[in-house]
C-alpha cells in the first residue's frame, strides 16, 4: 500500500466539492488538514459500541 | 448629581445600578463617563468597533426620566455595556469579525440577550473586535486590528472575545458579552484578569447571534465582580423559541443564591490532563483556588485529550460548513488566520465527525457520572499568561506547540460537552492575569456563582481594572 498522501487528498476532496483553491491558499490548506490528521486518529481509535448515538444537536441532561 | 469618572471606571454595574436607583449619580453622567473613558483609552486597546454614543445617552436620558419620576428601573439600572460584534444590534451590521459581512444589511433587530440587558436597564455603548467569525484565541485580527491586552499593551487580549476581555478589564466598561464555543469567553477573561461565565449549552439564547459551529456555540457574560456575572446571567435566562437549542426551563435566579457560601458543595480539583503542561504560577493558582474552596480530593477526567480533539475536527467541519459559500466564491476575502483552517475543515471526511459525535456522547457519560460524586471541579483556564501579540510558539510541558490552538488545552474539553465554566481571575503582584475554571454539572451556574461570591469575599480573585 502506498503511503497517503494529504495534498492528493486536499485536491480530490477540494474538486469533488466545487471548492477551487487558490494556489497561494493550497499549501496552507494541506497544511492544516495535516493536522486534523493526528487528531482524527485518536477519535478513530477509541472503541466504541454501535450503541452508542452521535450527539449533533447537543443537549446536556437528556 | 457630579458623576466621579474615576469611580466610574472601577465600580461595578451592582454599584452603578444602586447608585443610580437611588438617584445618587444620573444614568447620563454614567454614560458620558464611559463614553470618555472610551475616547481616552480605546485607541491603544483597540476594543472597540463601534461606539454609540448618541443612542446611548437617549437610553440614558429616557432612564433617569423614570427615575424622577418614580418609575421602577431594572436591576442594572444605567449599567453601560458593550457586546462582540457578532450579536446583533438593531441598525448596525453585524460584523462578526470579518470583512465579507461588512456588505451585509443592518440588523433589524437586537439578538435577544442585548433586547433582554436592555430591558433590565442596561445601556448598550457599542461592539466590540474579535477574531474573524469567532475561530481564534488571539483576536488578532486582520480587518480591524489586534485588540491589546490593558495590563500589557504588547501582549494579546485572548480571544476570540477579545474585544469584549479588554473592554472589561480596561475599566472602559464594567459588562460585555461574548460568545464561547472552544473557550472564547474564558480565555480572554483569564488572560485580561476578570470574570467570565460560560453557561450551560442552551441556557441562553443565541438568536441574532452569528455562529461558528452551532454544536458549540455558547454566549456569556465578562464582568469584574461575581455579582456582575450574576445579575446578567438573571437577566438573560429564559427559553426564546427563536434559538432552536434554548433550553426550554424556566430561569433559576443566582442573584439571590451568592451570599449561600460553599456550604454542602462537593468540590474537587481536576488531575492528570488538567494539572499537565501549565506554567508553575497557574498551578499554584489552581492551588490556591483549591484551598480556599476546600477541596481536598482530585478527580479524573477520563480521554480528556480525545475529547479535545474530536472538539477540534466538529468546529472545524461545522465552521467551513456555514462559510462554504464564501470559501468557494471568495477567499481572498477572508482573514488569512482563518481561511485556510476553514478551506481544510470543509475537506473533513462524513466518518471522522460523526465518530467525534459519538464519542462526544460517551465523553459526557463519563462527566454525568462524575458529578453524582462531585457538584464542582477546578482546573486552570490557560497554560499559560497572555502571550505576546504574534508569538507563533510556546513552551508546553516542555514541547514547543502552537500559541494560538494551545491556548484552549483546557477549555475546549469543557465545552465540548456543554458544561457550565467559570473563570475566575488571578493575579500575583506585578504580574500578568490569568484564570482558573469553576465547572459544575449542566444548568448548576448557580454553584458556580456561589463558589466564586467565596473566592471574591476572601479576596482571592483580582478583577481590578489595569
Amino acid at each position: 500500500m502506498q503511503p497517503w498522501d494529504p495534498a492528493t487528498y486536499v485536491d480530490q476532496m477540494a474538486q469533488l466539492l466545487q471548492l477551487p483553491l487558490h494556489p497561494d491558499h493550497r499549501a496552507g490548506v494541506i497544511e492544516n488538514f495535516a493536522r486534523f490528521l493526528p487528531l482524527a486518529q485518536q477519535v478513530l481509535e477509541f472503541p466504541l459500541p454501535p450503541t452508542v448515538e452521535p450527539d449533533p444537536t447537543f443537549n446536556p441532561q437528556p | 448629581m457630579t458623576p466621579d469618572p474615576p469611580l466610574l471606571g472601577s465600580a461595578d454595574g451592582f454599584a452603578i445600578a444602586r447608585a443610580v436607583r437611588q438617584g445618587s449619580v444620573s444614568a447620563q453622567a454614567v454614560v458620558a463617563a464611559c463614553l470618555e473613558r472610551i475616547r481616552q483609552r480605546d485607541p491603544q486597546l483597540n476594543a472597540f468597533t463601534a461606539v454609540l454614543e448618541a443612542s446611548a445617552l437617549q437610553a440614558a436620558e429616557r432612564l433617569d426620566r423614570q427615575v424622577a419620576k418614580g418609575i421602577p428601573v431594572g436591576p442594572l439600572a444605567g449599567v453601560p455595556f458593550a457586546v462582540k460584534n457578532l450579536f446583533d444590534v438593531a441598525g448596525l451590521t453585524t460584523l462578526a469579525g470579518s470583512a465579507i459581512n461588512r456588505e451585509n444589511s443592518p440588523a433589524t433587530q437586537d439578538a435577544t440577550v442585548v433586547a433582554r440587558l436592555k430591558q433590565a436597564g442596561a445601556i448598550l455603548v457599542g461592539t466590540l473586535n474579535m477574531d474573524e467569525y469567532a475561530y481564534g484565541f488571539v483576536t488578532e485580527n486582520s480587518h480591524y486590528g489586534p485588540t491589546r491586552n490593558p495590563h500589557d499593551l504588547s501582549r494579546s487580549a485572548g480571544g476570540s472575545s477579545g474585544g469584549s476581555a479588554a473592554a472589561v478589564a480596561g475599566g472602559l466598561v464594567p459588562l460585555s458579552l461574548g460568545s464561547d464555543t472552544n473557550g472564547s469567553i474564558r480565555v480572554p477573561a483569564a488572560l485580561c484578569g476578570i470574570y467570565g461565565l460560560k453557561p450551560t449549552y442552551g441556557r441562553l439564547s443565541r438568536a441574532g447571534v452569528a455562529l461558528l459551529a452551532p454544536s458549540f456555540d455558547h454566549v456569556g457574560p465578562l464582568a469584574r465582580s461575581v455579582a456582575d456575572l450574576a445579575l446578567s446571567f438573571d437577566a438573560m435566562q429564559g427559553p426564546d423559541p427563536q434559538d432552536p437549542v434554548c433550553a426550554r426551563r424556566p430561569a433559576n435566579p443566582t442573584f439571590g443564591q451568592l451570599g449561600q457560601g460553599i456550604q454542602g458543595l462537593r468540590i474537587a480539583v481536576a488531575d492528570d490532563y488538567f494539572l499537565r503542561g501549565a506554567e508553575p504560577h497557574i498551578l499554584a493558582g489552581v492551588e490556591k483556588v483549591a484551598q480556599a474552596l476546600g477541596a481536598q480530593q482530585t478527580v479524573r477526567i477520563p480521554e480528556t485529550e480525545r475529547a479535545r480533539a474530536a472538539a477540534f475536527l466538529i468546529t472545524a467541519a461545522e465552521g467551513a460548513n456555514l462559510h462554504l459559500h464564501h470559501l468557494r466564491t471568495r477567499p481572498h476575502d477572508f482573514d488569512p488566520a482563518t481561511r485556510d483552517r476553514f478551506l481544510a475543515g470543509a475537506l473533513l471526511p462524513a466518518s471522522w465527525i460523526l465518530q467525534a459525535q459519538r464519542f462526544r456522547r460517551w465523553y459526557r457519560q463519563q462527566l454525568q457520572a462524575l458529578f453524582q460524586e462531585i457538584d464542582l471541579f477546578i482546573a486552570p483556564t490557560t497554560p499559560c499568561s497572555a502571550p505576546l501579540l504574534g508569538q507563533e510558539k510556546m513552551v508546553i510541558a516542555g514541547v514547543e506547540v502552537l500559541t494560538r490552538p494551545n491556548l484552549g488545552l483546557y477549555t475546549q474539553p469543557l465545552s465540548f460537552v456543554g458544561l457550565p465554566v467559570l473563570s475566575v481571575p488571578l493575579r500575583e503582584s506585578g504580574s500578568l492575569p490569568f484564570g482558573v475554571q469553576l465547572v459544575a454539572a449542566p444548568y448548576q451556574e448557580a454553584n458556580l456563582l456561589r463558589a466564586a461570591a467565596h473566592l471574591e469575599a476572601l479576596g482571592i480573585p483580582d478583577a481590578w481594572p489595569a
